[in-house]
């Protein structure tokens, strides 16, 4: 007779163990099954030492089992302790083969052939699921493996990493500290990547430190017995086959999500898509009734939200109704919004006022409201001023607000209640091009940035209805800001947005022009073939156009536009826009009078000797994308490091300058240093948000960092570095008259001290914001070799020197 | 944009300095003292205090150097001002003291402070010049980067050496163990190399094995290849060994290049700072000279 049970958990992760440990609290007759030997297999199989996250940081944690944001091992160590002490029913190695619904129970079979019954089973397997093997004789050989647990466990090896994934990155950037790393990669690109990992293996590979292999396939894993290696490896490269002398080999390729299984249980996906998660009732329960699915299973990849779902749906099984978590965060919100009554008719009201936010379900608003802040201005109250640095959006549940276009005519527009605005600051990070003002009756919802990209990131419908209204606003702005929508109908019909790569061509010189540009993001260089050379003639940022020449009067090209970063434009159809023009006369005059100030402008340039080039250095540098950025004339820098210095001196004795790291040209020097760009790639994946702009612009890392080296890997300068604050040193007299302390500036590093076991936190150059007379490097320069100015100046400064 | 320290503000403290000397240049000539002009004379005690003045405010510049956060104008307009002013102390000093010298304590005073302001001009002109040269030599490349090829010339020419001859392989060795870059002061400013004596060994081994090759023997041409793959054991025959030496030529040929460049980039670094060990001391000498210049002349009259 099988043993039967209340509840069933299957998978001890941190949904299943937070479910059981509930029941164990409960006393309700409960069981867990695991199918390793030890729980939660998939943070057990994290990198030695990695940190975990606990985001959202807000949200409290409704589960027995204790969870704050630390390192694998203390995580693990708090769980273990926690289901010992509550003395839960764990089924280690029970694999759970089959759940097949009976009358009022279901028939659980193990792998191992025991069978088990259950009132209700909760499902919390997550995605884990079986992982994929290298598909060659030899995968099974013992120098190949499919985890890796510790990187520092093996040096001097020559490691293959087959894979392109976020694993296989990290794993390989990794080991490449002290093995020779070469990686397989069966395309000819890291798609599937994060940024940052992206960025990382795309630096190592330039660097030499890591060798990749692009659409190349394993063919055969062979030991070896006689030689220094333990193995060879047969490749097939687009050049032929290959075959290199290796020590190990880590595959990470992967796993087939556990989707047999879970439909063998009845389970219906709503698609074929292999991303797609089960459908479940807000009660966590799916089509069959009495199964339940919690976890990354249904679609909640965050382990606090997970341990709060393990608790809620043993509420639930019990016949218990519980609040969800976010519910006093979320009334707390709604209280100042008038007429509020429940938070669940908050919401149905924000959803049926606002379009944008009705495109995504009520779990997912929930999760949004909770990054974002209710505001009820009064009438007149500014929300936020031109210029502001500030780049939160706004979506108009109520009443209405006015956007100030024309500063000096105080012209303006008015949002209703179902708008939004304050897009410009997700998509081109300048500053606001607008003031608005708070109409009568007015709320709204200020959603930080950072919470709204990865809305844009994970629901296509809200990407593309804000990347419409935003052409045509931008569109609007740009040309026509007197007259209605209406005119402009055709063009933003004709519209689309475009992306280039750095260094991509937007158009050539000569080519027959029939579009306009007009720069969303990014920034373009415009250059042209003068004597058999290119010539960079000038420098265009996003927010403004290009290409309107060849659509008032030459139909060719006058000169090459290329992306110099990452750039997005919206492109306008020339037959639509000369309409335009056609029917308004004065766009037509202000046009051509911004084009004869360009072809002024590019001609001076083109006179100047040697100036272009010094701008095409600085744009190769990634200057383009910088607001202030630090150059040293190497005619004038003595290479006293008295800048480096007297950084180190202000900010607490670590540096965050290397002048001598950085290319040279011309005598103008890059030297490794915070650009302060204006669109920062610092920010992007900063889990606890710590890195913000200052009214003045400058960016900088606030006190909460937690260290986790996103930012250091993210920033493609290498700008930022991880260090714990050194210990304070003896003054500037005991140095000077009794040769104490290392002196001023940066302690050189000394490798007989013992290591500091302090947390390391990033640090980088936050253009001295905190001091008055601007930034110490500048300052403190004995010759006058440092300056720090902002692109717009480049011009004038390769005026200057040539 | 880059503003240098002769052109700070303007030449604001060129214009300074040259109205104190022309000032003081005025007043001496139209000074008629009874006697010869000395320090003693009133006006010799006005220029006499405005030289002591300026001196412990020229060595201030060494403290306001090292006050990071200090917001009292720029370390630029500091050192211009103090070169400006420092040159006008050289002309001031000696029109303070009527150019009455001998040897005594007020003389020593004065020669002080002319070693302290000459080994200040050494200091522009190092300052002015040596910048753009080291720019140049270092042509784009860093320190270390420099030093991390010469570290994986030495590990090639070595594996090169090893498919020749034991001979070659112990003149590399040596060579590598006789190079030495950067040190103490006299290593900084005078460097050596030893790269030459490698070369000159290696090209005379080639010149024999030449002169005994059989005539009419073909050579192959092989592509240089630097990479893990251990591609000597493909090879084989004789004439391998004549490319082997040809390519660790090339090597010793770019190593000298390397290590000269970086000689001289640590050169100019050192020549740029040396001064300063000069100029530093010898001011607080000089401090301790004009305290007893002064003491003297006031307790001892």
């Amino acid at each position: 007779m099988a043993e039967r049970f209340k509840i069933a958990i299957v998978g001890s992760g941190p949904a299943g163990k937070s479910a059981a440990a509930h029941a164990a609290e409960l006393g309700v007759a409960h069981v867990l099954f695991e199918a390793e030997a030890h729980l939660s297999n998939t943070i057990y199989r994290y990198q030695k030492g990695k940190h975990v996250m606990d985001e959202p940081g807000i949200l409290p944690l409704r589960s027995p089992l204790n969870f704050k944001a630390g390192s694998r091992e203390s995580i693990l160590d708090a769980w273990n302790q926690g289901v010992k002490n509550l003395a839960v029913n764990i089924k280690f190695r029970h694999e759970v083969a089959k759940i097949q619904k009976k009358d009022d129970y279901f028939a659980i079979t193990c792998s191992n052939g025991s069978t088990f019954e259950a009132e209700r089973v909760v499902l919390g397997i997550g995605l884990q699921g079986n992982l994929r093997k290298v598909g060659v004789p030899g995968e099974d050989l013992p120098f190949v493996q499919y985890q890796l647990d510790d990187p520092d466990a093996y040096s001097g090896e020559t490691i293959v990493v087959i894979g392109a994934g976020d694993a296989a990155i990290e794993n390989a950037i990794a080991l490449a500290k002290q093995n020779t790393v070469i990686v397989i990669n069966r395309r000819d690109e890291f798609a599937r990547a994060k940024e940052g990992n992206l960025r990382g293996i795309l630096k190592a590979i330039e660097e030499g430190t890591i060798e990749c292999y692009y659409n190349t396939a394993p063919e055969l894993i062979e030991a070896l017995s006689v030689g220094r290696k333990r193995g060879r490896m047969t490749l097939q490269t687009p050049s032929g086959r290959a075959q290199i002398l290796i020590d190990r080999v880590i595959a990470r390729l992967g796993a087939s999500a556990p989707r047999t299984f879970v439909e063998a249980c009845g389970v219906v996906f709503p698609s074929k898509d292999p991303a797609a998660v089960p459908a479940i009732s807000p009660r966590y329960e799916s089509n069959v009734p009495g199964l339940y699915i919690v976890g990354a299973l249904a679609g909640y990849p965050l382990i606090k939200q997970a341990m709060n779902q393990g608790f809620e749906v043993v509420e639930y099984i019990l016949g218990r109704n519980v609040e969800p978590a976010d519910e006093p965060l979320l009334r707390n919100k709604f209280k100042t919004m008038p007429g509020f009554r429940s938070v669940n008719e908050a919401i149905a009201l924000v959803q049926k006022n606002v379009p944008l936010l009705a495109q995504i379900t009520p779990l997912q608003l929930r999760e949004f409201l909770i990054d974002s802040e209710i505001l009820s201005p009064a009438p007149g109250a500014r929300v936020f001023e031109r210029n502001d640095y500030t780049n939160s959006f706004f979506s108009i549940v109520a009443g209405e607000v006015q956007v100030i276009v024309e500063r000096d005519s105080n012209q303006a527009i008015t949002l209703r209640q179902g708008e939004f605005f304050g897009e410009m600051g997700l998509i081109s990070g300048r500053r606001r091009t607008a003031s608005v003002v708070a109409g009568k009756g007015c709320v709204l919802i200020e959603t930080p940035r950072r919470s709204m990209s990865r809305l844009l990131q994970s629901v296509e419908a809200v990407k593309r209805e804000i990347d419409k209204v935003f052409i045509a606003r931008a569109i609007q702005s740009r040309f026509t800001p007197d007259s209605g929508m209406e005119k402009l109908r055709d063009v933003v019909e004709s519209a689309r947005v475009e992306h280039f790569k750095a260094g991509d061509i937007v158009f050539n010189e000569g080519e027959i022009g029939d579009c306009l540009h007009m720069i969303r993001r990014g920034s373009l260089t415009i250059s042209r073939n003068i004597g058999g050379k290119e010539i960079v003639l000038s420098y265009v940022a996003a927010g403004n156009y290009v290409g309107e020449m060849a659509l008032l009067g030459d139909s060719r090209r006058s000169a090459t536009a290329r992306a110099a970063i990452a750039t997005e434009t919206i492109r306008l159809e020339g037959d639509a826009f000369k309409q335009l023009i056609k029917r308004d006369p004065i766009l037509r005059l202000r046009l051509q009078s911004e084009y004869s100030q360009r072809t002024a402008a590019n001609l001076s340039m083109q006179q100047m000797q040697g100036g272009g080039d010094i701008i095409s250095f600085l744009i190769s540098q990634g200057a383009g994308e910088a607001t202030d950025i630090l150059l040293i004339d190497e005619s004038l820098c003595i290479r006293c490091d008295n800048c480096e210095k007297a950084c180190a001196e202000t900010h607490g004795g670590t540096s965050r300058l290397d002048r001598e790291a950085g290319p040279t040209f011309a005598n103008v020097h890059v030297p490794t240093s915070c650009r302060h760009c204006e669109h920062p790639h610092c920010m992007k994946d900063c889990p606890p948000d710590a890195i913000h702009r200052a009214p003045n612009g400058e960016v900088f890392i606030a006190d909460n960092c937690i260290g986790c080296g996103n930012c250091e890997r993210n920033c493609p300068y290498g700008v930022i570095h991880m260090a714990s604050k050194p210990p304070k040193k003896p003054g500037l007299l005991s140095w000077l008259l009794l040769g104490q302390g290392p002196g001023p500036g940066e302690a050189p590093y000394d490798a007989s001290k013992p290591k500091s076991t302090a947390a390391k936190k990033a640090v980088k150059c936050d253009m001295c914001k905190d001091l008055s007379g601007g930034p110490a490097c500048v300052r403190s320069c004995p010759t006058g070799a440092a300056i720090r100015i902002g692109p717009e100046e480049f011009p004038a400064y390769s005026k200057a020197r040539s | 944009m880059h503003e240098s320290i002769f052109n700070h503000a303007g030449l604001r403290y060129l214009w300074v300095s040259l109205t104190l000397l022309t000032g003081s240049v005025v007043a001496y000539l139209w000074h008629d003292p009874i006697g010869v002009p000395n320090g003693g004379t009133w006006l010799g005690y006005t220029l006499g205090t405005i030289a002591a003045l300026l001196i412990l405010w020229l060595m201030w510049f060494g403290i306001r150097k090292r006050r990071y956060s200090s917001s009292m104008g720029t370390l630029r307009g500091w050192l211009s001002a103090h070169i400006y002013l420092g040159t006008a102390l050289l002309l001031i000093g000696l029109l303070h003291s009527g150019f009455q010298l001998g040897f005594n304590i007020h003389t020593l005073t004065l020669l002080l402070m002319f070693i302290v302001i000459f080994s200040g001009f050494f200091g522009v002109y190092a300052y002015v010049r040596f910048p753009s040269l080291m720019t140049r030599n270092r042509d784009s490349a860093s320190r270390q980067a420099i030093i991390d090829e010469i570290h994986d010339i030495d590990q090639n020419s070595l594996v090169f050496a090893d498919a020749v001859d034991p001979k070659i392989h112990a003149t590399i060795l040596r060579s590598i163990g006789r190079t030495r870059l950067g040190g103490g002061v006299r290593a900084l400013l005078f460097p050596r190399d030893d790269s030459d004596s490698a070369l000159d060994q290696v090209r005379e081994y080639l010149d024999k094995r030449d002169a005994e090759r059989r005539p009419g023997a073909q050579t192959r041409d092989m592509p240089t290849m630097f990479a893990m793959v251990d591609f000597l054991a493909a090879s084989g025959g004789a004439d391998n060994k004549n490319v082997q030496l040809r390519k660790l030529m090339d090597l010793l040929a770019r190593k000298k290049s390397l290590s000269g460049r970086l000689s001289r980039d640590l050169q100019l670094q050192a020549l740029m700072e040396i001064w300063l060990y000069v100029h530093v001391p010898l001011s607080f000498a000089l401090l301790a000279a004009l305290s007893a210049h002064v003491v003297s002349v006031f307790f001892y009259w």
